[in-house]
């Protein structure tokens, strides 16, 4: 159930009322339960997100290269803050904790796509980029 | 591209096709020796493959260190019921990004692990355990499945030898809790990722009910050298009672982080000096974590005479663990490191067993006002006395997996907590606000 949950989640932006019948229904089991086991995970959201979701890891070994520091730098340069999104719905931001990156950080994860060695410079390029981008 | 050079200090087993053209491939991995161990186990008994296993001295990568060999051996071979293999590649452990290697460069050595584990026990049908967050990974792993089962090395009658094996990849949602055996299982069979009290043991009773061959993606990974080239040959790579290399992962304050292989009980100032290339800025070694931030911290100077291996973490009373390295430099804020761990502890405690769920929540509350300044001298030993008593005391290791870090660094660095009492909020550096989750 939960990889259904999260492929259906990538198409129809976040988890709906919908789509949680929809899943209950295929896997035989009751809305309920399928919300007892979306709650659990962090990846799985209620509400919409922004097409681009921008996540940063300020885990202790980003941490260690200033992720906390970049973290506030995007908060103040998109005006939101964790798990909010931009007026347009283009783009938003999640402080997440691990992703695997440790080795080549600090780490940023936009969607699926990883940003290794992330920068101040390097962080307002990418979200400018995220900005225009369709 | 690789992420990171190699170091001339590497001794390459697991990684030895990481960098080749198309490693990933199935051709390239049949060019290179690939599936020839499964051949080779296929001609032997189970219980000879489970002793050679035994003899390579390998133990669990994922962090708990348990001798694989035996771990196999559990699995009642004569049960009516069918056995699964599981592969946990759920790597979430703070500091620790090797799996994430094995997966991407070179597949089919998992794949090939899986399929001897599987020889091992009689088992047609296992699964790999991908934390939701790797999705490329799942791309590839599943190409790699699929190139698999086009050439004949998965599906029926593999190779013509009669053995039968299916192999699925499974995506997670994020959910660190997942990375425990138990709660693994749990979310395998669609549930909340909350954690199984034992025993029984997943070798006995795991996946849907049946015993189960659940470890690490690195764990399977060395099983096809141990075939290959013999479980003596693997053991002797390493110390007397752990064999082989670790893939180590030197994150933190260090020139040249990256993962790198070295051999178990390579020296630990070499790897931060020579492997990684120094502190960074030519700071000195001020804390060192060896294995993922659910391992006790050491000082720099406990540094100076240890060896990467389960032994001599041991006697510093720390571990091994998942071989995620954190190095911390003379600037780091040890009060602030240990917010920042329990944070993650209490964001990930699955809120099954009482002392993890409040404890974590309550030390996140009061390391936070520490470090804001707002702490008092009580709270010092209150964060020590809470930590113990999460000890020992929940289903999994998460409640022991945030405490030990905690205890460590109040008891070796408590001098920090009383700098920030004496009106210096964090001694390092100003605007110390962390955001709270």
């Amino acid at each position: 159930m939960i990889p259904m949950l999260l492929y259906a989640q990538d198409e129809v932006g976040h988890v709906s009322d919908e789509l949680i019948e929809e899943i209950a229904r295929r896997v035989g089991v009751t809305p309920l339960q399928v919300n007892e086991v979306l709650t659990y995970y962090s990846m799985l959201h209620r509400k919409p997100l922004g097409k681009y979701h921008v996540q940063i890891c300020t885990n202790i070994s980003c941490l260690l290269w200033d992720a906390d520091k970049l973290w506030e730098q995007a908060c103040h340069k998109l005006g939101i803050g964790h798990k909010e999104a931009t007026g347009d719905g283009q783009i938003s931001l999640e402080e997440v904790e691990c992703i695997g990156a440790c080795s080549w950080a600090p780490a940023v994860q936009v969607n699926y796509d990883f940003h290794h060695f992330v920068t101040s410079e390097k962080l307002d390029q990418l979200l400018d980029g995220l900005r225009k981008k369709q | 591209m690789l992420y990171n050079e190699p170091s001339p200090l590497e001794t390459r087993v697991l990684s030895r096709r990481f960098g080749m053209p198309n490693s990933a491939s199935i051709d390239t991995y049949l060019a290179t020796d690939g599936y020839k161990a499964f051949l080779k186990a296929r001609g032997m008994k189970p219980e000879e493959i489970i002793e050679e296993v035994k003899i390579s001295n390998l133990r669990g990568r994922g962090g708990a260190g348990f001798p694989t060999g035996m771990k196999w051996s559990f699995v009642p071979r004569n049960s009516p019921k069918p056995k699964y293999i599981v592969v946990n590649a759920d790597e979430s452990e703070p500091g620790t990004c090797k799996d994430r290697l094995l997966m991407e460069y070179d597949p089919h050595q998992l794949i090939e692990g899986v399929l001897i584990a599987a020889l091992s026990v009689d088992a047609h049908a296992g699964w790999i355990y991908i934390r939701g967050e790797y999705r490329y990974l799942i791309e590839i792993m599943d190409k790699a499945l699929n190139e698999a089962y086009h050439k004949g090395w998965l599906g029926k009658n593999i190779q013509g030898t009669g053995f039968d094996f299916d192999l699925y990849t499974h995506s997670g949602a994020g959910a660190y809790e997942c990375g425990e055996e138990s709660a693994l299982l749990e979310s395998l069979e669609g549930k909340r990722g909350i954690p199984r009290i034992r025993p029984p043991f997943p070798a006995v009773v795991g996946a849907f009910q049946c015993p189960t061959i659940l470890n690490n993606v690195e764990t399977y990974c060395a099983v096809p050298a141990i075939i290959r080239d013999g479980g003596k040959a693997f053991a002797d790579l390493g110390v007397p009672k752990a064999g082989g290399t670790k893939l180590t992962c030197l994150t933190g304050h260090v020139n040249k982080p990256g993962v790198y292989e070295l051999t178990l009980g390579f020296p630990v100032m070499k790897m931060i000096n020579e492997v990684g290339g120094g502190v960074r800025n030519g700071k000195k070694l001020k804390a060192f974590i060896p294995g993922g931030s659910s391992c006790p911290i050491l000082t720099g100077e406990e540094c100076q005479d240890a060896t990467m291996d389960y032994d001599s973490m041991a006697a510093r009373k720390s571990m091994l663990g998942s071989g995620g390295v954190v190095v911390m430099d003379e600037d780091t804020c040890m009060v602030k490191a240990a917010l920042r761990i329990m944070r993650f502890y209490a964001h990930e405690s699955c809120g099954w067993c009482i002392p993890c769920r409040e404890g974590t929540t309550w030390l996140r509350k009061i390391l936070t006002r520490f470090h804001e300044g707002q702490g008092t001298r009580s709270d010092i030993d209150l964060i020590g006395d809470l930590s113990k008593n999460m000890l020992g005391r929940t289903f999994c290791p998460l409640g022991d997996a945030a405490a030990l870090p905690t205890i460590s660094i109040v008891e070796k660095f408590r001098q920090e907590f009383e700098d920030h009492l004496n009106g210096r909020p964090c001694p390092f550096e100003h605007a110390g606000h962390m955001v709270t989750v």
